[in-house]
This record gives C-alpha cells, structure tokens and sequence, in this order.
C-alpha cells in the first residue's frame, strides 16, 4: 500500500487515489489509429522508472503524474497535471 | 501441580471431541491435552495418518482443530495457538468415525498408488467428469468443515502510526522497543503470543535477577509507561509498500464469545520497523518422522518449562547443534529419563555439551533412522550410531535440525536474503524498506548480544553458534515428511525430479510442498536442501518460493470488518424515498442505489404489479423516478470541444433547446454508456447517463477535460444530486402536463422551462417507454411537491406511478438498450443497431478503435435482436442461444419480459450475424434452471415501429 505525496494533500494513502494509465499509453483524440492501438494494445513493461497517470479521486481530484520503479515501487516525482 | 512460566493456578475445564478434561489458565489446548496424556489430536491431510504435537506456535503445521461450535465454529486451529478459556470446545478434523479409528487411514495402505501428482495423472478428461470426481476427492483430502451460517462474532479495523512499530515480543523485540520508547518514539509492539518473553518462556535464564518471563512482563510494563503500546495476541501479517503493516488482534480466542470485538484488522504506518520476529525450528527427515510422540525440541521445551507437562517419559533428543541440548536439561528437571542424545556431528564442543555429557548419554555422529509406532503413539526410535544401527524405545523424540530465521515480513518488504553457510540458514540482506532485522531472526541466539545492558544468569552457558548439520540426510525409506501438514514426503520431492518438475516453484505445484495453511513454515529449509542436493546445485541456488502475506491464516470476517451486511457497502436513498414508501415501494438495489421496483397493491404478485403499472403507461399516464441518472452540465467557450470528445454521435448542429440519444465509447471502441444530450444554451449543455455508470461516467469526463484537451475553457459539473429527476409518460401525460404547467409541452426531443407546484422545473421531453414522454428535473429539495403533483395529475385519470421491473417492460419492447444488459462491455455501437448514429468525421474517444477490420467487419460479431417466445413461455434471461440443445451457443438473452402490449414473452439478445438472421427459430437454452424456450428471432423492436405514439 504506497504512500503517495498529493502535492496538494500532502502524504496519503492510495486507496484514496485511482490508477488511470502508463503516461506513454494516452490516446490523443487526433492520434492517427495505429499510432492509437499501439499505444493501447503493444506497451513495453520493461524494468526501471515509468511514467504514471493517477488521480486523488478520494480527496482534492487533483491528476497527478507519477514517476514510479516498476520493480521496487518507489515513487521518484509526484506533480500536477 | 503443574509449575511453568507461562501458567498460573486456575483450574480450566475445556473439552475435546467430546470428553472433558482439565487445564489450566495459561495453558494451549496443545498443552492442556499433552497434559491429559492425550497424544493423538488429528488425523493427517492425505494419508489420513495419526498425528499429535509437532511445535508449540503458529508454525504447527499438523494437529489442526476445529473451535466452537455452530455459526461460531473456527476450522484449522492450531492446537498450539489457541489459549484455553472456560467451556473451550474442541473438535477434531478429517476423521471418520473417530479420530482413533479413521476409515480414511487406509489411504495410507494404498499410498504407493497415490503419490505426487497423482490427481493430475489419474482424474483427466471433460469437465464433467471432474465434477465427479471432485466430489470424491474433496471428501477424502481435507481439512476442517467451513462454520454454517452467518457469522456472530463482530470484527473492526484500526488504523495507526508510529516512528517505530517492532514485530515480536521476545528478547531483542522487548529490547528494541524499550530502547526506541525510553528514546522518545512513538513506539507500537505487536506479539503474536498471549504472553511477552518469546524464547524466554522456553528457557531457564534469569536477567536483571528475575526470571526471564518476568523480566519480559516488567518490560511490557516499562514500554506502556513510556507511552508506547503493546499490542498481545496480535500478528503482523503483512508488511507491504511504504512500511505500511497489517496485523490481526485476537481480543478473545478461537471460538470464543465475545462481547465486543471478536478481532481487529490494525493498519499500521510505521516510520521504522524493527523485525524481531524469531526462528522456527527445522524438523529432522527420517522414515516416519510424524508419529504422535515425535517433536520440535524446542516444543518439547516449551512444553517443560512454559506449561510444567512433561512430553513423555523416556525421551530420546535427535539433534545436528547445540540448542536441542537444553531440552534434554528441561525434560530432565521434570523427571524424564532421557534415553539419548543422538548428535548428528562427529565431534561436538562446547560447555553446553559436556554438561550434557556428564549426566545423559550422548552420541555422537548418530541420526533416527525410523519412528516406531505402537497403535498411535511412538514406540521407539531406530536409529544409526556411527556404522551401527541401534533401536532406542522412547515415548518422546524431540529433534532439532537447526534454526531458520522468520524472514516473512522482511522478504514481503522487498528485502533481500543471503545464504549463511556457517549458520546453514537464510538470513535478512539488504532491506528496500526502513526496516531493521534483530535477534533469532538476523541469526543471532546469544541473549548477551541482544540484551545488551541486562544482567543474564543462564546456569546452561551461552549457546554457541548454531554449527549446522545435515539439513537433510538422503536415506529415509519410508515416509519421510518435509511437509506435515500437505504429507508431501521426500519420495515425492524426489519424484517431482525425476518427472521433470525441477525448478521449486514447479515441485511446489506439483507436490503441494508449502501450499497448506501453514505454508510451510517447517520443512521449507528441509525440502530445498533436497531439492538442491538432487540437483547437485548449492543450495542457495536451488531457488525459494514466494513469501506471501498473511503470515498465517487470518479469517475472512476481519478483513470485512464492519463492512457487512447493510453495512457492505453505502447505500445511497433517492431525495423521494420516503414518498415511494408511502406509496408501497417495493425497494431493489440498483447500483448504490435503492430504487422502487414496483407498487404492489393488496393480492398482487410482483409480475403481476409491474405489468399492471406498464400497460398503465402504455394506455394512460404514468410517474417514474429516475432521479439516480448521472447529470453532467459543461459549459464555457470549450464546452463542445468537451462534448465533441466524449460522444460519438453528431453534436456540434445540435440547437439551443433541444436534445438527442447519444452513446460515449471507451478507447477501444466498445459503448461505455449511453444518455441524452442537451444543448441549454450556445456554449451549455446538459449530459445525462447511466445510473450504474456515474461514478464512471464522472472519471471520463474529468480525464477528458483534465489530460486529454489540457484543460479547456470549459467546466464539468456534475450535477447528479442536485437534481430530481421524474418520468412522465403515457398518452395522456402532455395534456396532463400542459396544464400542470400551464404552457405547452416542448416537442419531442426538446425542452422548456417551467413550473409545478410553484418550484421551478426543466421538461425534458425524450422517451424510454415508447410513448410521448417527458423527463421532470427538479432541484433535489423541491421534489416533494412536483411529485405529489405528477403523481396526482396521472392519478386522476387512473394512472400512478410505476417502478423499475415496468419501465424494463417497456424498453424492451422498443428495444432501447441498457448499459450493463445490452451494451455489456464487448459491443460496438454497430452491434447494438446504433452504428448509422456514429460521427463519420471520428474526434471522439474511441473512434480509432472502430476502424479496426476486426470492428468494422460486423458479421462475425454478436448483434442486438427480439426473440420471440414461440409458445408464450417466458424466456430465461442470460440463457444461452441455440440451434440445438448441447451445441456451442450461437448468441445469449440479455433481457426478458412479458409482452406489455399483448400477450406472451419477449426478450433482446445478442446473436452472432443476428442482423441476417430475422425469421430464425432458436432455443433459450439455460441449463442451469433446466429451461429451454423456443425463440423466434426478429428485430429488436416490438411495438409501434413507426414512433407514431412518442413523436407529435
């Protein structure tokens, strides 16, 4: 259970936080269609720090971008959207 | 009378399988029973062996009881770690008729035809043979029986921090802890016994000149006046990311009434975490190493020093290091003729030794070779001393093969291990967390080094480093267990080998080696010594299997805690609820919500009730609350932008004033929900959709705004409860509303401004039932009286209102799908007849998607249509579409209902190419309720397929 720093909120657990996707895994509404499956459907998991998008959906709502190891879970940089 | 460190003198009476017995406060139910000379406590897993105590804590792995009775009955108790209270009812498991006599034992005569992997190699074939044999299977192998009925007992949670939280109250924990509380921290200590001291309770040392036991109580007492808490009976069960731990406080025994919490789920977040959580000792493996009779030596211990019951009365002690020596000292002090010592070492040092030696016979480079039985008890012991074999006859064989540290939490934590070969054992490396590893469980045994400032008085000397002997020894012939508690023997660790299950993560699998309730925290060491010295590889190479939380069992009703029963999950009431209830609401949940499913009147069955209140819509005038419909208004410059996003229907030639369907994709194209569209104003609009999709829905439109058009000119507002939202619909309900209002009805599809009852209302006018209808939004405070006045405006020309059950009547009949029915997460709107709605120009989530040739070529794909039933018979919803019975279905019902207009069942379905299959007859096949209807397959539509009745 990660403790997460809202930069609004300060320290809170992450039941009070939803997951929404990898950073590099956002569709762009004019994204040309292979650019948006691959992005969808052919994303690396590889080792080492990846680019998070979470929301502080139980508290001030505030998208964050989170940079986080996949491997130890530590959280590097937590900032506003 | 019994003396011991961890008893006192009140008399306890408790029963077992029936009988009474006597114990005392203080005492396990392991120890009351060894007392009562009661050795045989449970029948094994597989073999149905007889088996008695093997340790004295949670890591028994074998003598499994059940505790109460009834609803409160707690399957799978370690006999070992459930503490006597008055009326203690104790019940054995996995035997039939009796413990002593258990038909199952002669499972063990045919064990040679049911090793390793036996069920994979025997019971194949189609699944509904396996239902067979299951059945056959679960009976035979088996633990304890589940409690029937609802459980009584009530559990909480708890969260709470501290800079320091220590794990186990022995020596270095006690140590730990009073150190971090006199250095001002906020300290939380957590053991998982009744009792404070750990190994102390188990030995003959005084420190600061008291008795370790009391030592270990004062120091309690020092930490709680220091401010910290000690939180007994309480197991860290997990140590997850962020130092955050989970811990299971007992507040009253297995089985045991409570008056308050039975138990609470602490959620602890801890600045430091000091791991003293100990060493569990190894079994020896030799040929027979489970008869009743044969122990832990540091069970055997406990027994003597903690509980005042001696195991046995001639003991032999089987050991490969220095530690199992005291057990002999112990044993002896309460008159057991300690037969042997059997020291697998050649040539043993050590003052601990030699004060063996002049009292006990000790001998050297001598291991057990076989336990002998006598009816269930042991009998004696073979054993091999040097290049003799010798058979020894002892009531008792207490055994060590060493120590291995408790690195549960450690490991959970992300931290490391390293192989100790001078301690043959496991030990914490690097830790990822903020956390620290002392006492037995870093490998350290000698009380000087962790009590540094106390005064210690141990009459047996330090014990020397534990010099390993043979973890395993690879001459059993017989069964000898690695795992007690699944019966997995070396034979079959042996076989997993041979048949190619190399790595231990397969011979896990493949044996069930560790996948019992104790996970096996006994013969894990034992086993991968086997498994790496038949792979010839060291064994730190021969790999480790997971360490996963819980540490032990933790029952479910804790981690459910008050989240039960009304309680599971919050119940969200419409703003009308009360008026729905004088009206004789018959309540459903829906989502979070509770809605009215119907208004029974005197007689009425809920069919009966719901078709009554559809045709009543259909021929008059009718009142449905759909207030729980999620409500979104954007607004400003941005707002279509915002619009344009989230549907995927034509928006932007939308006029002020009036609305349409619309369907909002997720990104891979299939319809997430489903709603109407208003245009307020130029840059207003109203959304609405699903009520079981709002909080969904809610998500969306934030990522939409926040991450997707970087943040428009636009606010998203979700305005779900700020308004009411009430249904008028029927043939009569635009006159009726006309002069509610008095002004005209907006055109279908529009909207309009108005009041009733003096508070201001939006008429929405778009229809779900089929006939000219109009939505009612009403500011949520100000319901009351708009609905009384709907209500009694329909009432007045013999309609009312009418609940959910109706209006899905009434949808599907026109074949509007739901989210969640229809639209079930796998269909694209073409699927669901929606497809010519779909902007050409894309720009909208998901319009990508949509293009695959996968998509984009619907044939394959399940379709939306109405079936028919053929002989009226109402259609089971969900069964399957078939051409025949027992063939691969073709489509599924998604919803059914009785004819509304006429009479007989209907129902929609998604079918595969169900657009160019119109005409076909099919079954409605559902074998789980044994029904099957003949179905006719037409479009989805069937009633007024003009739209003559909701249009002007």
């Amino acid at each position: 259970m990660l403790l997460i720093p809202c930069p609004h909120c300060g320290p809170r657990i992450q039941e009070e936080f939803a997951y929404e996707r990898s950073a590099d895994s956002v569709v762009r509404l004019d994204d040309a269609p292979d650019v948006a499956m691959t992005a969808l459907f052919s994303r690396a998991n590889l080792r080492g720090e990846e680019a998070e998008i979470w929301v502080h959906a139980q508290g001030c709502g505030q998208w964050l971008r989170l940079t986080r190891d996949r491997m130890s879970h530590a959280i590097r940089s937590v900032e506003p959207l | 009378m019994r003396a011991g460190s961890g008893i006192d003198g009140e008399a306890m009476r408790f029963t077992f399988d029936g009988k009474a017995y006597w114990g005392v406060d203080g005492d396990t139910l392991a120890a009351a029973l060894m007392a009562n000379g009661v050795r045989l406590l449970a029948r094994s897993f597989k073999y149905h062996r007889p088996r008695g105590i093997m340790a004295m804590g949670v890591e028994e792995p074998s003598a499994l009881v059940t505790l109460g009775e009834g609803a409160r009955a707690e399957p799978n108790v370690r006999a070992s770690d459930v503490f006597l209270y008055p009326g203690l009812v104790a019940t054995s498991q996995n035997a039939w008729p009796s413990l002593r006599h258990d038909v199952g034992a002669v499972n063990s005569l045919v064990s040679a035809l049911i090793p390793a992997g036996f069920y994979y190699k025997t019971f194949f074939g189609p699944p509904s043979r396996w239902m067979i044999y299951e059945r056959f299977i679960r009976r035979a192998a088996g633990l304890g029986r589940p409690p029937q009925g609802a459980d009584p007992d009530r559990y909480g949670h708890r969260a709470a921090f501290c800079d320091v939280l220590v794990v186990g109250a022995g020596p270095a924990g006690l140590a730990a802890a009073l150190r971090a509380v006199e250095a001002g921290r906020r300290v939380i200590l957590v053991e998982q016994d009744a009792l404070p001291g750990g190994s102390l309770l188990r030995e003959n040392v005084t420190i600061d000149g008291v008795p370790g036991a009391k030592w270990a109580a004062r120091a309690v007492g020092r930490i709680r006046a220091a401010g910290g808490r000690v939180l007994m009976r309480t197991t860290a069960t997990g140590h997850w990311d962020d130092n955050f731990v989970t811990a299971v406080e007992r507040r009253v025994e297995p089985g045991q009434t409570s008056r308050g919490l039975a138990q609470v789920l602490w959620k602890l977040r801890c600045g430091d975490v000091i791991l003293a959580s100990g060493a569990l000792e190894r079994p020896l493996v030799f040929a027979d190493n489970d008869v009743p009779g044969i122990m832990l030596a540091g069970a055997a211990r406990a027994l003597a020093l903690r509980y005042g019951v001696a195991p046995g009365r001639r003991a032999v002690i089987a050991t490969s290091h220095d530690e199992a020596y005291r057990t002999a000292f112990a044993l002896a002090g309460l008159g057991v003729e300690i037969v042997a010592i059997l020291d697998s070492r050649v040539d043993p040092q050590g003052a601990l030794v030699n004060a063996a030696r002049a009292r006990f016979p000790v001998l050297v480079d001598a291991r057990p070779l076989r336990g002998l039985r006598r009816g269930v008890a042991l009998a004696g012991i073979d054993a091999m001393v040097g290049t003799t074999r010798r058979r020894f006859v002892a009531d008792c064989l207490a055994m060590s093969g060493g120590m291995s540290p408790v690195l549960h939490l450690h490991r959970q934590a992300g931290g490391a291990l390293d192989y100790d070969a001078a301690r043959g054992a496991f030990l914490p490396g690097a830790a990822r967390q903020r956390q620290t590893t002392v006492g037995a469980a870093a490998g350290e045994h000698d009380l000087r080094a962790i009590l540094d400032l106390s005064k210690i008085d141990d009459p047996l000397g330090p014990v020397a480093p534990a010099e390993p002997g043979p973890i395993w020894r690879g001459e059993a012939h017989g069964k000898a267990f690695v795992d007690f508690q699944n019966d997995v023997t070396t034979a079959d660790l042996a076989l997993a080998q041979r048949e190619g299950y190399v790595s231990v993560e397969h011979t896990k699998r493949y044996t069930t080696l560790g996948m019992g309730t104790d996970q096996g925290k006994l013969g894990a060491m034992v086993a991968l010594a086997q498994i790496a010295d038949e792979r010839g590889l060291p064994l730190p190479q021969a790999g480790l299997t997971m360490f996963r939380p819980p540490y032990t069992p933790v029952t479910l009703g804790a981690f459910a805690g008050p989240a039960r029963g009304d309680h599971a999950a919050p119940i969200r009431r419409l703003p009308l609820a009360e008026a729905h209830d004088d009206l004789g609401a018959l309540w459903v949940p829906a989502g979070a919500w509770m809605r009215p499913r119907a208004y029974l009147r005197p007689g009425e069955s809920l069919g009966e009730a719901s078709l009554r209140e559809a045709r009543m819509v259909r021929s008059l005038a009718g009142v449905v609350d759909v207030s729980s419909l999620a409500k979104f208004e954007i607004a400003g410059p941005d707002a279509l932008a915002v619009v344009e996003a989230v549907c995927a229907t034509p928006v932007a030639r939308l006029g002020v004033g009036r609305g349409r369907y619309t369907v909002m994709l997720r990104e891979d194209g299939m319809v997430m929900d489903d709603g109407t569209l208003w245009r307020l104003a130029e840059d207003r609009w109203l959304l609405t959709s699903s009520t079981g999709g709002a909080a969904r829905m809610a998500r969306h439109l934030s990522y939409v705004a926040d991450i997707l058009l970087a943040r428009p000119r636009a606010a998203v507002i979700n305005v779900s409860e700020h308004w009411a939202g009430l249904a008028f619909a029927g043939p009569r309900a635009a006159g009726l509303l006309a002069e509610l209002t008095g002004q005209p009805v907006p055109a279908h599809m529009g909207l309009a401004q108005a009041t009733i009852a003096g508070a201001p209302v939006r008429v929405l006018a778009a229809s779900y039932s089929g006939e000219r209808a109009f939505e009612v939004h009403v500011p949520a405070y100000r319901a009351a009286g708009v609905f009384a006045a709907l209500v009694g405006a329909a009432q007045g020309v013999g309609g009312g209102v009418y609940g959910l059950d109706a209006m899905d009547h009434l949808r599907v009949e026109k074949g509007h799908v739901v989210i969640g029915a229809e639209a079930d997460g796998r269909a694209i709107p073409a699927d669901l007849g929606l497809g010519g709605m779909v902007r050409k120009s894309g720009g909208f989530v998901g319009w990508q998607a949509l293009t695959r040739p996968a998509l984009a070529d619907c044939a394959e794909r399940r379709q939306l249509v109405g079936v028919t039933s053929i002989d009226g018979a109402p259609i089971p919803e969900g069964a399957m579409l078939v051409v025949r019975e027992g063939e691969e279905p073709v489509g599924h019902v998604t919803t059914s209902a009785p004819r509304v207009a006429g009479e007989g069942a209907i129902g929609l379905g998604l079918l595969v190419d169900g657009g160019a299959r119109h005409g076909e007859a099919l079954l409605a096949w559902s074998p789980t309720r044994k029904q099957c209807v003949s179905v006719q397959v037409g479009a989805p539509l069937f009633y007024d397929a003009e739209g003559a009745r909701y249009r002007d």
